[in-house]
This record gives C-alpha cells, sequence and structure tokens, in this order.
C-alpha cells in the first residue's frame, strides 16, 4: 500500500516557481489496479516518479506499507518492493535481456526461467534472451521487455507509466492479463480499456486531485478527450 | 616450465591463459624470450640481436593460434621488443599478443609489430594490456605497422584493461586492393592516466575497406587522446567511431581526420563523447542496484 500526505512538488520556472503537484493525498492499495488519468501536464507521470523516488517531493510524505520512503532512495524502494516502467524504455548497450531480467529477479535464472518472463509478455524468447536490450530492437519490443522486467522484478507495488504507449492491440490484451492478485498497481494511462480494467481511478487536473474513486464511477465522468481507445489497426 | 604467481595472474589477465599453451608460442619475460615453439605451420625464430622475433606463418596454417604474451614483472624494467610477422598466402592465422606490467616502480613495455600479409589471408590478432603493482609511472606503448595485402582480412582487438599510467598506441595500416582492417579497440583509464591512440590508415588499393571502432572510458582526472587519419584514394570504404564515456573529472578528445583524394573514396567518424546517461542509472536502480553498481554494470557493457 502507498500512501501520499500532503505531497507538494513545485520546479523553478524563471525566477518564478512552478507548482506540479499540489497538496496530493491518497491511497493506493494492495490487491487493486489503481490507474492515474488526466490531461498531458497535469502531474501524472510527476507522481509516479514521487512514488518510485526518481524525483524528491518539496514537501509531504510518501508511506510504503506503513513506512515512511520519503528519503530512500530509488534502489532502496526496489530492494522493498517498488519497481518502475518507464513510458519510453530505457536502452543500454552491451547489456542483454538476460542479464536484465537477472538483475530485476537477483538470481542467475536458466535460460528458461528467464524465457518464461518474456513469453508473458507475447515475445518469442529464444530469440530476444540473448540479445542486448540496445536501440535494434522496435518500440514495442522494448515496450515488452520493460514490461516482462517489472515481472521477473517480483514487486509488491509495480507502476507503468503508460504501458499501452507503442505496443500494439495485441501485446495489449496480454498487458492486462499480467495483473496478479495481491499487488498495488498503478497505471499511468489515456486508454478506455485500461481504465475500465482498473479497480480505482484517480483523476489529476492542474496539479490536483480532480476525482478519485471507483472506477465504473469516476468513468462515467471522464471527458472524451481524456480516455481513448486502443486504436483496432 | 613453471610460471611464477605473478606471470600466471597476467597472463590469466592479458591472454586467458593458465599455463603456457600447447602449440605456437613465444613468451617473453622481463626482456628474455622464455620460451619460443614452433609448429609446422607456425614457425617462430628468435631475432639474433635479442630483440624480438620473427613469426613465419605458412599458407598451410589454417585458423591455427599463436601466442606471444609478454611480461614485465621487475622493479624499473623497461623493455622494448621488435616482433616481425610474414603472412603468406591464405593462411588463417590468431594471433594472441598483450602485455602484462607488475611494477611497484615504474617500468613499462615498448611492443613493436609489423604485419606482412601477403594475399587472401585472414589474421586474427587480439592484444590486451594490462598493468598492476603500486608503481606510479607504467607504461606501455605500443606499435602496429601493417600492410595488408590484396583481398585479406585483419581484424585486431585490442583492449587496455587498466592500470596503466601512460601509454601511446600507434597503428599504422596500409590496405591494398580488395583488403579489409577491423579494429575494435576499448581503452579504460582512472586516477592519472593518459592513454594516446593514433590510427593511420592508408585506404590505397580498389575496394579496400577500414572499420574502426573505439570504446573508452575515462575516470578521475585521466585523459584519453583518440586521434584517427583515414585516407582514401581510390573507391574505398573507411569509418571510424569513437564512442566514450568520462566520469569525474576526466578528459577524452577525439581528433578526426579523413582525406578522400578520389570522388569514390566513402569516408566517415562519428564521435559521441559524454557522460553515463542519468535515466540508464535510474532504470537499474529501479531494478535494485545501487548507483554504483549501475554505473558499474554500464560501464561493463559499454566496454563489453
Amino acid at each position: 500500500m502507498i500512501e501520499l500526505k500532503h505531497i507538494y512538488y513545485t520546479i523553478k520556472d524563471g525566477d518564478k516557481e512552478k507548482t506540479i503537484l499540489e497538496d496530493i493525498n491518497c491511497i493506493f492499495d494492495d490487491d487493486c489496479v489503481t490507474a492515474i488519468t488526466g490531461q498531458n501536464g497535469s502531474g501524472k507521470s510527476t507522481l509516479t516518479k514521487l512514488i518510485m523516488g526518481i524525483i524528491n517531493p518539496t514537501s509531504g510524505k510518501i508511506y510504503f506499507n506503513n513506512i515512511d520512503i520519503t528519503d530512500k532512495s530509488v534502489d532502496e524502494r526496489a530492494k522493498m518492493g517498488l519497481t518502475y516502467a518507464f513510458q519510453q524504455p530505457i536502452t543500454f548497450r552491451g547489456i542483454t535481456i538476460k542479464e536484465l531480467i537477472d538483475i530485476a529477479s537477483n538470481e542467475d535464472n536458466s535460460i528458461p526461467k528467464a524465457c518464461e518472463y518474456l513469453s508473458k509478455v507475447g515475445i518469442c524468447a529464444k530469440d530476444y534472451i540473448n540479445r542486448e536490450f540496445d536501440k535494434t530492437l522496435s518500440g514495442g519490443e522494448q515496450k515488452r521487455i520493460e514490461l516482462a522486467l517489472t515481472l521477473a522484478k517480483c514487486g509488491k507495488c509495480i507502476i507503468f507509466d503508460e504501458p499501452e504507449a507503442g505496443i500494439d492491440l495485441w501485446s495489449f490484451e496480454r498487458l492486462n492479463n499480467i495483473f496478479e492478485k495481491g499487488i498495488c498497481y498503478i497505471v499511468v494511462s489515456h486508454q478506455t480499456r485500461l481504465l475500465e480494467r482498473a479497480d480505482k481511478i484517480l483523476v489529476l487536473d492542474k496539479g490536483k486531485i480532480k476525482n478519485y474513486g471507483i472506477s465504473a464511477e469516476v468513468i462515467k465522468h471522464l471527458s472524451s478527450y481524456q480516455c481513448k481507445r486502443v486504436s483496432e489497426d | 616450465m613453471k610460471l611464477d604467481k605473478i606471470s600466471k595472474n597476467l597472463l590469466e589477465k592479458i591472454a586467458n591463459l593458465h599455463d603456457i599453451p600447447d602449440g605456437a608460442v613465444s613468451f617473453r619475460k622481463n626482456g628474455k624470450g622464455e620460451i619460443v615453439r614452433s609448429t609446422p605451420n607456425i614457425e617462430i625464430v628468435r631475432k639474433e640481436d635479442g630483440s624480438g622475433i620473427d613469426i613465419f606463418v605458412h599458407s598451410s596454417c589454417q585458423h591455427e593460434a599463436c601466442h606471444i604474451p609478454v611480461v614485465v614483472s621487475e622493479n624499473g624494467f623497461f623493455d622494448t621488443v621488435y616482433n616481425d610477422f610474414y603472412i603468406e598466402d591464405g593462411a588463417d592465422v590468431i594471433i594472441v599478443a598483450g602485455c602484462g606490467v607488475h611494477s611497484n616502480t615504474e617500468a613499462g613495455h615498448n611492443g613493436i609489430h609489423t604485419f606482412h600479409i601477403g594475399k587472401n589471408a585472414v589474421v586474427t590478432y587480439l592484444e590486451n594490456h594490462l598493468a598492476l603493482g603500486s608503481g606510479q609511472n607504467k607504461m606501455l606503448n605500443p606499435v602496429t605497422e601493417i600492410k595488408l595485402g590484396q583481398g585479406s582480412k585483419m581484424t585486431m582487438e585490442t583492449n587496455q584493461l587498466g592500470g596503466v599510467d601512460y601509454s601511446d598506441r600507434v597503428t599504422r595500416a596500409c590496405l591494398l586492393e580488395d583488403s579489409t582492417l577491423t579494429v575494435h579497440e576499448k581503452i579504460l583509464t582512472s586516477r592519472f592516466n593518459v592513454a594516446k591512440t593514433n590510427f593511420k590508415v592508408n585506404l590505397k588499393g580498389k575496394n579496400s575497406k577500414c572499420n574502426i571502432v573505439s570504446r573508452s572510458v575515462a575516470r578521475d582526472e585521466s585523459e584519453q587522446i583518440f586521434k584517427s587519419d583515414l585516407q582514401g584514394k581510390n573507391l574505398c570504404f573507411g569509418h571510424v567511431e569513437c564512442d566514450g564515456i568520462v566520469l569525474d573529472k576526466a578528459k577524452i578528445d577525439s581528433v578526426p581526420k579523413v582525406s578522400a583524394h578520389s570522388n569514390q573514396a566513402s569516408l566517415s567518424h562519428e564521435a559521441a563523447i559524454g557522460k553515463i546517461a542519468s535515466e540508464q542509472i535510474v532504470k537499474l536502480m529501479t531494478l535494485g542496484l545501487s548507483e554504483k553498481e549501475a554505473e558499474e554494470k554500464i560501464i561493463e557493457g559499454f566496454l563489453k
């Protein structure tokens, strides 16, 4: 469970201070998929980066299973069970997909075991396991592998920043199936399919919580431009 | 021959050898040829003045290895060796060279290697350099001269694995018709190390090709200077790629020169030098590595 208390995040904008997030108070439950949605610039990605520790709040507290993690580093949070899938996957030179899976799972996996994680996201594992996770992979391949790494991490709280971006419909269906019981999922998304799949939805507007509740209720109040369907193409 | 502990350690690191290998071998230690062994296909002859060896690789040599490592383990010793390789037409040979220095004072090695490569030969040349010990002026200055015959291919992998206070590596090559030279260089420097690299390649023959890829990591206050000079006078292709990671207060200079003296010469140079991308470190941290571990992993991959 993640709890945010009075979270503010401001940045310098010339001589002035610009508020990106303002007094965010909410709880992301275990065994629950919570979607964060809102218009571009509403602070969705910023909020998830704060939870992972990639950036630090200007003020406020972040709790993970009732432990104050506000001052903990990214790797300390990762070791506690948080993990994060980036909107744009980060690639590397000379580091293979198998090595990344081993790092994520903190063990030297057998090839078949490492391949299982890739198979879950619809990748023909044997073709990829010893490939470098570099820019020669297509955007869709990178995205699927990014998702596989979060599975290998076996986190207690998994954050996805727009996981549907750059993947095809078939992969999108798989994405829907990777949610497991008992985990706290936080998903930044605009996609109706994902919002419908979510148990709860948090709507951000100009850095503030506009709405937060059961998805079926919240979704009724979302305007069409705030959610869109994955192309059938 | 029984290897002492220092030699064994250095040989493992520079040539992945756990003992003196079978086959063609020359092992030089502190300026003396400790062992020289030929095979029917690879003949190794000591120069009369003791300054090095001549290596004759016959056409009958097909994918056979020749090991010629050098160890300098005597404090204050500077060794200069001249090795000449004569590769006959059609030969296919793997040459594992390299030098390890272990010294608690200044010490060094200058290896001057000259390749005379005939037609349609295939040469794989692996060269690792490493320095250990507490000495502050450990130097390695390899010079490689290559004459690459018609239709021949040479692949050169050269790695400076660390600990070398000063190195000045010079590679000069002349490529004849249809020949190909491929070079992969990796250099790691730290503390106040200085590493200079200078490639000069003359793409003399029609349809000759050269591809040089240099990857370097400079840490602390170390300095690296990478110079390349490609000359194309014909229908030819040449490419130089210099990628570097700069950490701490280190410096890397890349100085390219490409000279196309024919409208059919295609020569290019690209360089990308900078710090480790912070998002790469963050990504590995989200998987559980500390910042330091993430940095090491990225460098390891970069130099792989």
